[in-house]
């Protein structure tokens, strides 16, 4: 328990714990976007960023260890992860809306499965790891805590592209079609807008989003089997806590969930998925639609 | 049901159950392995749906009481001693006690959000189960769970001189048979056309004065049991219990089997148990890549067939009755 008093374990664990926090924004704010909008708990978006984790690194073999190479392999990772999901949205998904949404859930979960194992047959089973790029693979001191650029880094890209997102939403016409498609979509769509490819859009952005988180972590994750449904756990874990469809919601859980992990360590060594778990009951129990959302009848 | 039918109606459920105990006269150990994981699947997936198909509530993590069944039944049996059939009782009882405690508050909640906090809670069992080493050995499982004695079969002749796993497939059989009867009264009692109501009209159902919330809590409980009977066999039959029991995958997967064998009949869950489980064992053996399989077997359930399979055997035979000029 001595660690409770070191300041630079603190701060060395506040460290880890916001870099989880924003990398969990990245991949969660997609899935929160997509249910805001569409109304599907989307479990794919795990392997929609997996995939974009795997075209990173075989990227990053043929472009070079440069920055630009890393850079080039993030830009392609994120543009084929939002094909590939306009595809998925143009061809099947789109057949889904008006069904149940336990029939939507294992639509959903039915590409996880085809995904996984496409991933396995095309990249093979064996981890693979992306080198940092040179521009972001130093570190500096901060306290006395190492703290490495790229954490940094992320640190910082999570409240851009929230700001971003919200930008989006809020200050642009195209934003305030978005959230009329969330309010009424039939509304919308007697109005003149043509609601079917403002979803493809939508679903193309979280994907573009998916993909760019899945190639964001490549550095610093080992690119693996699993890592689909590792991060989609947690992702769901952050949306419901703080409130499906709520991007500041979202952020709130991602933090909320970050500093769980790297601060439950020290009170609970064997319990932070536990706590994570029991952190998401409780906000279902107490405010089914989580702390920022909204109630969804 | 009435009419010139009945004449010739066949009391099937018996006959399947004839059917099933034959398996072990064809004398192959795999045979007789398959059809156990069958019958205790089918047990579990028909358990869910008494949620699923008969009061229309969607949990996400059924197999937490799969998984506490399996648990309790094998910790009373070698920890404590206690013989197999209080033990396997005992399995029921956790499953139903953790269900209505968990249920309390699931219930409380619609759609989605009631998915969502079953799931909770079953991840919250499983996270359990994965880290208390002292009781449930954590990750590694726990394993060698002991075979019951099942010297009363002895008296039986040719069963009595059968080998182990063969004896264990007839307790499996009598012991389902059993649970799915006493699943099938509910479902036809009184207590179960309310279940159908709430499924059917929920507020309608309030309205003439039925507790929703209830009914739904007391099914939910219900459920939670038989999967517990449900875990205490496939924790015997699986000479051990993994944490894996109460993982989500499991929940999906009986969920998948349930909704491939058609949830608007009380055979479809056992159906889609025997499909599943049979064709895995086919495909595993040419390929690798199962999931995949199943994944375009979910695609095709979703857009060809979303009555499930004894959903469009039974379309079929009502089209084809309505061809010949009998009745519908």
């Amino acid at each position: 328990m001595s660690e409770l008093l070191d300041p630079f374990f603190l701060l060395g664990q506040l460290r880890s714990g916001l870099t989880t926090a924003m990398f969990l924004f990245l991949i969660a704010s997609g899935l929160s976007l997509i249910f805001g909008v569409l109304k599907i708990i989307n479990f794919a978006h795990g392997s929609l960023y997996m995939i974009g984790a795997y075209i990173a690194w075989n990227m990053t073999l043929i472009l070079g260890r440069t920055s630009i190479g890393f850079l080039g392999a993030v830009v392609i990772a994120s543009l084929g992860v939002a094909v590939l999901g306009g595809l998925v949205e143009r061809l099947l998904l789109r057949y889904m809306y008006k069904r149940e949404e336990l029939y939507q859930l294992l639509f959903t979960y039915a590409l996880v499965l085809i995904f996984s194992d496409a991933c396995k047959y095309i990249w093979g089973t064996q981890p693979h790891s992306v080198s940092r790029p040179p521009i972001l693979a130093g570190s500096f001191d901060f306290y006395g805590v190492r703290f490495p650029h790229y954490d940094l880094f992320i640190i910082l890209l999570g409240p851009a592209i929230a700001f971003g997102f919200w930008v989006l939403l809020n200050r642009t016409s195209h934003g305030r079609i978005i959230r009329a498609a969330a309010l009424d979509r039939e509304m919308l769509g007697a109005l003149g807008t043509n609601v079917s490819s403002l979803y493809t859009g939508m679903f193309v952005l979280a994907a573009f989003f998916a993909g760019l988180s899945g190639a964001l972590v490549s550095p610093i994750k080992s690119v693996v089997p699993g890592m689909d449904v590792e991060i989609i756990i947690e992702a769901f874990i952050v949306v419901v806590i703080g409130g499906l469809g709520s991007l500041w919601g979202t952020l709130l859980g991602s933090l909320i969930y970050g500093l769980t992990l790297a601060f439950g360590i020290l009170i609970f060594p064997r319990f932070s998925i536990f706590a994570a778990f029991v952190i998401m009951a409780v906000v279902l129990i107490v405010r089914p639609w989580g702390l920022m959302g909204r109630p969804v009848k | 049901m009435k009419g010139p039918n009945r004449a010739k109606r066949i009391p099937w459920t018996l006959v399947l159950f004839l059917a099933a105990a034959l398996i072990p006269t064809l004398g192959s150990r795999y045979y007789t392995f398959l059809a156990t994981d069958v019958v205790i699947f089918a047990m579990f997936a028909t358990s869910l749906n008494l949620l699923l198909g008969v009061t229309g509530l969607v949990p996400f993590g059924h197999a937490a009481y799969f998984g506490i069944g399996a648990y309790v039944c094998a910790i009373f049996m070698k920890d404590l001693g206690v013989p197999f059939l209080p033990a396997w009782l005992f399995g029921g009882v956790g499953g139903a006690l953790f269900a209505l405690i968990f249920g309390f508050f699931c219930v409380r909640l619609t759609s989605i959000y009631f998915s969502m906090l079953t799931m909770a809670f079953a991840q919250i069992v499983w996270a359990i189960c994965f880290k208390w080493n002292d009781v449930t050995g954590g990750e590694q499982g726990y394993p060698n769970v002991p075979m019951p004695s099942m010297a009363w079969l002895e008296w039986i002749p040719w069963v009595g001189d059968l080998r182990i796993d063969h004896k264990f497939f007839y307790l499996t059989l009598i012991l389902a048979a059993l649970s799915i009867a006493a699943m099938r009264r509910i479902v036809n009692s009184p207590f179960g056309r309310i279940l159908t109501t709430i499924r059917d009209n929920a507020e309608r159902a309030q309205f003439i004065g039925t507790n929703v919330r209830l009914y739904q809590l007391i099914v939910f409980s219900l459920a939670g049991g038989f999967a517990g009977l449900a875990g205490g066999l496939f924790g015997i039959f699986n000479r051990g219990v993994f944490p894996d029991f109460c993982y989500w995958p499991k929940s999906a997967e009986v969920l998948i089997m349930t909704i491939l064998g058609g949830i608007h009949h009380f055979w479809g869950p056992s159906v889609g148990a025997a499909i599943l489980i049979l064709l895995n064992q086919y495909i595993v053996s040419y390929t690798e890549y199962w999931p995949f399989v199943l994944g375009l077997i979910l695609l095709l359930l979703l857009f060809g067939l979303p009555g499930g399979v004894v959903g469009a055997i039974d379309g079929l035979i009502r089209r084809s009755r309505t061809l010949v000029g009998g009745r519908g």
